[in-house]
């Protein structure tokens, strides 16, 4: 039974990665790390990753979502959070991590923040 | 009444939801909020998978024993691994801006955010232990 489940979608140049499931140390932290890698290497450099059916982060996921945020930096791309759950805007924010990620409550909204 | 409930796991983390489990029974037996529940079931996680990933540094012959304490005001668990133990005051800061965008280090603050009391210690008989305690909301 896969923790993570992840399905990416476009919009425009935009790509869209639903996450459904737990991000956590081992089986779910890798699925995202290599979702992010894959669009990356397919030259998808505007990434938003939804967070809205997220059941579950612990702080290897948090960990997770930093490194796919520089990842992305580092290659020249912009990755941002759309609809976090209140529990990870929680973690989020006990560890300052607020000031690093830019979040989105609506979809059309956050696409057209990459213009 | 003090009541007291024991597991003992291999460091697998395939073994780390059954841990889960029972931290989700207990507190809802103690009637903690929801929010604190699953607070508390973070927090325990944390230490499980410290104790898993540096205590025991994934040998998955070593225990890791999980001791649930419950009171009539309080939750108490400790966490024992069979690692040498660590200076906690040693961590660094993970909200400072020089770590904020390091991949790792922010389990230990959560359970420090989270819970009542954290306190590492190296057990009598081996290992390090590390002890959580969450009190009840007086309502």
């Amino acid at each position: 039974m896969a923790s993570l489940s992840i399905k990416d979608r476009q919009a425009g140049d935009v790509t869209i990665l639903d996450l459904s499931g737990k991000i956590t140390i081992g089986e779910g932290s890798v699925q995202l790390r290599e979702a992010v890698k894959r669009m990356l290497d397919d030259g998808k450099k505007k990434i938003l990753l939804n967070l809205g059916d997220v059941s579950y982060v612990d702080s290897s996921g948090i960990g997770e979502l930093v490194s796919s945020y520089t990842t992305t930096g580092n290659n020249g791309g912009q990755l941002k959070l759309l609809n976090q759950t209140k529990k990870i805007h929680d973690l989020l924010t006990i560890t300052k991590l607020v000031t690093v990620f830019e979040t989105h409550d609506n979809e059309e909204t956050a696409i057209a923040s990459f213009k | 009444m003090t009541e007291t409930i024991e597991l003992s796991i291999d460091s697998k983390l395939e073994f780390v939801d059954l841990v889960a489990s029972v931290t989700k029974s207990v507190t809802a037996k103690m009637e903690f909020d929801e929010d604190d529940a699953s607070w508390i079931e973070l927090a325990v996680h944390e230490a499980v998978i410290n104790a898993i990933t540096h205590g025991n540094r994934n040998s998955a012959d070593k225990q890791v024993e999980v001791r649930f304490v419950t009171e009539q005001e309080a939750l108490t668990v400790y966490v024992r691994d069979r690692g040498e133990g660590f200076d906690p005051s040693q961590l660094p800061d993970p909200t400072s801006s020089d770590n904020l965008l390091n991949p790792s280090g922010r389990g230990i603050f959560y359970m420090r955010t989270f819970m009542d009391e954290v306190e590492h210690s190296i057990h009598p008989e081996g290992g390090s232990v590390v002890r959580l305690t969450k009190n009840k909301r007086s309502s």
